[in-house]
């Protein structure tokens, strides 16, 4: 039982961070209905920075995270000017193609900066354990951290996108770039604040990944947990802030779920067949709306 | 009025026992569409209600209503690209329900969209083949492995889409790709794709949309012309009014998914209903 | 008739171009005018091409973006690896021709029908939903792969799942991969696949099924009207894919004496997918020369040594912004239109706008 909670909550932790990644992700294809490969990478980006700023700046992890927000942000700004708003009016796949090369320049540039060896990280809050049941259960500060950062940032989104005026162009633009640009509203100027929003949101993440379930840096280190984002995202229907929420939540409490009573090898296995599964019966994900064609 | 069309609608219609009318060559033949009760909701609002429509074997029928009538839904509910709610569709007396719109196609049954809807990347006889389809076939290890039996196949597919494609004297146009041709050619090609599944009923959805009045004069003569040679009946929807009444022998006319009328064009000419539908009331237009 | 004898002549000149460069590489090969890192990359040269022409005939073909067709491949490699295994210790087959031809069958046959399985729940989904749903199908491929262990004993085959402990020889060992299998692949061997893909494809593209699987993609309601079953086509289009997926990697996985799962990682079917859209959708010899250029690409770029995936990835989103750039992009129609006017050539079929 206590270990059943432990397990619980480790996977409600990582599961947070798969939030976020995938409120970035899903936040990015809404309103530029591409599939930015790119996005874990940035994750890799952001935990690089937080790490060089710790380690040779020798900065308090505060301020480090603070640094990976600004760099990342920047970068993300940067990406979609340089690579994907010139293709906005291409077929998806050639902008795919294009994020995927995107993902390969960072992850390489990466590996020319700071190399392939891992570079060993440390935790970004650490205040030490908080222990219940006569200390038989133990959660540690990081995962407690990620947790409110999730709730923080879920809440946070979902009013910004509801009551403010640039939310709401981001709602009105992810509905229709046509009308919405007829409406006054600058269109460019909103997907770049939703790619900076989502890269900020990456690098909030790649702290709280390498704190928490990820120690080892090295340049491939946002691919995976980016495509586990991305599975999240489309797994709570993608587009949607909450679906995103509770995707990642549901992805990381199974996958360590199977890891601990089914297999470990097969984890990644089990978490991809629930979303297949999960696909079969809402073809929308769990909270999206499915799209009838007209005829 | 030219010679033709006047003699057309004259076609004398007759009851049948399904309260509705036929010409009278085709009263004693099952109909090939019989609808009864036929509505469909969507979110809770009834787009077509009690739609009842039965049409002769080789009758040209027109369906005509005010824009968002939901005349292009109850084509949707005839090829099963929605499953009505209620009500059943019957075709050459065979009920639709819970078939799919291929099972529906091999039944005989034929349309083109409003709009247009060709396999743009391919070319005007590939388009027709794809009518064809399920007319002269052979199966993918024939085709991959070029048997004797794709060699004659591909010969007879060419053949008759070239026959097709002479109704509306497209033959030149065979290797064109079709999405870079014009408007009016298009919704032709359409016409032709649909004839190739050599259906008993073909539905027209808005057929002489965007065309000028000459090639609407054309299309009128070739409707009547692909009806005399096919022996098919055709339903179409128009908003070109000399088109319906000059070609259709019986008119249907829905106003916010219900039939408010059905007869001759002179009886629809003359029903006070359908002219309210389509003006508005006095009392309204007064305002 | 005409048109017929067009796609006939425009096959049999692909093929032949095929046959030239063929013939051209081994001649090099013979007089050792080829150097030795190139020389290696013969044949996954043309694993490659059979790939990315088999997966443009699900994504340029037929529509559907695939981000899984690694999987396809490795079905087949580890398939390929042990049938010729075992053709070897339990029947002693020691032709190796007789054990490459079965081997690449049965990985095809294997990787089809993976592909039927999996195209059941796949087909029914629609665009990005179908490309996340295919992605994960190749990681549960992988990821079971890695868990999979067999053996042989005394001409008997041995299957674990998860435990190394069955009798005799491991030729699988679960995340070690295979394990000192007989290399037996060659360079001509790749290339009569490279035919048989190119046949299998061009022919399917125009025959009635070929056409059906176009219209398909072209529009789904149409079709379906016109008495096509969309799904059907699709999946013939799928399953015929992953057939010649599986013959690649059954080629690919006899290539090398050890191999493991992890070689067939999403970034292969990316790498793959990348070649078809460089190629252009939907242009089968597009993909033959994208799938040939960008293999030996890290090569040439050697001189650039750590940064040459650098410089890969900033050529490859250079290329794609330069063909979508609207003023490169009707430059280039312009050409391709008076080209054509002159020689008459036969425009491949079109892609999908996606």
């Amino acid at each position: 039982m206590v270990a059943f909670l432990r397990y619980l909550i480790n996977g409600i932790s990582l599961g947070s961070v798969y939030a976020i990644i995938a409120l970035g992700y899903s936040m990015v294809y809404g309103i530029a209905k591409m599939l930015n490969f790119a996005h874990g990478d940035i994750i890799m980006v952001g935990a690089y920075i937080v790490f060089c700023v710790m380690v040779y700046l020798s900065m308090p992890p505060f301020l480090a995270v603070l640094a990976a927000i600004v760099v990342c942000t920047l970068l993300g700004i940067a990406i979609e000017r340089l690579a994907y708003k010139p293709l906005r009016q291409s077929a998806s796949l050639a902008v795919l193609i294009t994020a995927i090369g995107v993902s390969y320049f960072l992850q390489n540039a990466a590996m020319l900066i700071w190399g392939s060896n891992p570079k060993v990280f440390s935790s970004v809050f650490n205040v030490g354990n908080l222990r219940m049941l006569n200390g038989e259960l133990v959660i540690s500060s990081e995962a407690l951290l990620t947790i409110a950062a999730n709730i923080i940032i879920m809440i946070g989104l979902t009013q910004f996108t509801s009551r403010t005026k640039m939310g709401k162009a981001m709602r009105a633009v992810s509905e229709d770039k046509g009308a919405a640009e007829l409406m006054g509203i600058n269109v460019n100027r909103t997907i770049s604040l939703t790619f900076a929003i989502g890269s900020a949101l990456a690098a909030i993440a790649g702290a709280l990944l390498c704190s928490t379930t990820n120690p080892n840096l090295v340049p491939t280190t946002g691919s995976m947990p980016g495509i586990k984002a991305f599975t999240a995202a489309v797994f709570g229907g993608i587009g949607s802030i909450p679906g995103a929420f509770i995707g990642g939540l549901l992805l990381g409490v199974i996958e360590i779920m199977a890891k601990a009573y089914i297999s470990t090898e097969l984890s990644d296995a089990i978490v991809f067949a629930v979303l297949i599964i999960v696909l079969l019966f809402k073809p929308a994900g769990l909270l999206g709306k499915p799209v009838r064609e007209k005829v | 009025m030219t010679e033709r069309q006047r003699k057309r609608s004259n076609t004398r219609m007759v009851p049948v026992p399904t309260n509705a009318i036929v010409p009278e060559r085709d009263v004693n033949a099952i109909p090939v569409l019989e609808t009864r009760h036929l509505g469909i909701e969507f979110g809770g609002l009834k787009a077509v209600e009690d739609f009842n429509l039965t049409i002769g074997r080789t009758e040209i029928a027109g369906l005509i209503g005010p824009n968002g009538a939901g005349k292009t839904t109850v084509f949707n509910l005839l090829t099963k690209v929605y499953e009505p709610t209620s009500g059943a569709v019957l075709i050459d007396g065979k009920d639709l329900h819970g078939m799919s719109i291929v099972q529906a196609s091999k039944l005989g049954i034929a349309r083109t969209f409003q709009n247009i809807r060709l396999f743009d990347k391919m070319t005007v006889e590939e388009n027709v083949r794809i009518g064809l389809h399920n007319q002269i076939k052979y199966d993918m290890f024939s085709g991959i492995l070029r048997l004797p039996r794709y060699w004659k196949q591909e010969k007879r597919q060419h053949e008759k889409a070239m026959e097709l494609l002479d109704i509306f004297g497209m033959q030149d146009l065979a290797d064109e790709v079709s999405g870079s041709l014009p408007y009016g050619v298009q919704r032709r090609l359409e016409i032709v794709r649909a004839l190739a599944t050599k259906p008993k009923l073909l539905l027209l959805d808005e057929p002489a949309a965007g065309m000028n009045p000459h090639e609407t004069e054309e299309l009128m003569e070739n409707i009547a012309k692909i009806r005399d040679k096919f022996q098919i009946a055709i339903l179409l929807i128009e908003h070109d009014m000399s088109l319906v009444m000059g070609v259709c022998e019986g008119i249907c006319v829905l106003n916010f998914g219900r039939v408010i009328a059905k007869g001759t064009a002179d009886e629809i000419q003359a029903n006070p209903m359908v002219i309210e539908a389509y003006l508005g009331k006095k009392k309204e237009a007064a305002k | 008739m005409r048109k017929m004898k067009r796609t006939t002549v425009d096959a049999i000149i692909s093929y032949g171009i095929v046959t030239i460069a063929f013939i051209i590489a081994q001649s090099m090969i013979n007089n050792g005018a080829m150097t030795r890192a190139l020389k290696g990359q013969m044949i996954p040269i043309c694993v490659y091409i059979v790939m990315a022409v088999s997966l443009n005939l699900v994504v340029g073909i037929s529509g559907e973006l695939s981000l899984g067709h690694a999987g396809f491949m490795s079905i087949g490699a580890f398939t390929g690896a042990i049938v010729s295994t075992w053709l070897l210790g339990a029947m002693n087959v020691q032709n190796t021709t007789v054990r490459l031809i079965t081997a690449l069958v049965s990985g095809g046959i294997l990787a089809g029908a993976a592909g039927a399985l999996i195209g059941i729940p796949v087909l029914r989904l629609r665009g990005d939903y179908l490309a996340i749903v295919t992605l994960a199908f190749g990681e549960i491929i992988r990821s079971i792969l890695n868990c999979l262990y067999f053996s042989l004993d005394n001409g008997q085959l041995y299957v674990s799942f998860n435990s190394p402990d069955i009798p005799g020889k491991l030729i699988v060992s679960g995340p070690a991969g295979t394990k000192a299998i007989k290399t037996i692949s060659t360079f001509p061997a790749g290339f009569v696949l490279i035919l048989i893909a190119l046949f299998v494809v061009l022919n399917l593209i125009n025959s009635r099924s070929g056409r059906a699987i176009m219209a398909s993609r072209d529009n789904r309601i149409a079709a379906e009207a016109m008495g096509v079953n969309v799904t059907k086509y699709k999946m013939m289009a799928f399953v015929t894919s992953a057939f010649l997926a599986g013959m690649a990697g059954a080629l690919y996985g006899l290539n090398f004496s050890t191999f493991t799962a992890a070689k067939f990682k999403f970034d292969t079917s990316i790498l793959v997918l990348v070649f078809v859209v460089l190629g252009g959708i939907g242009n089968i010899w597009g993909s033959v020369i994208a799938a040939t250029l960008l293999t030996v690409l890290p090569e040439l770029l050697r001189a650039f040594s750590d940064y040459r995936m650098l410089v890969y990835a900033i050529v490859l989103i250079l290329v794609m912004l330069a063909t979508n750039n609207p003023t490169i992009r009707s430059l280039i129609v312009r050409m391709k239109n008076s080209v054509q006017q002159k020689d008459g050539i036969h425009q491949a079929q079109g892609g999908t706008e996606r």
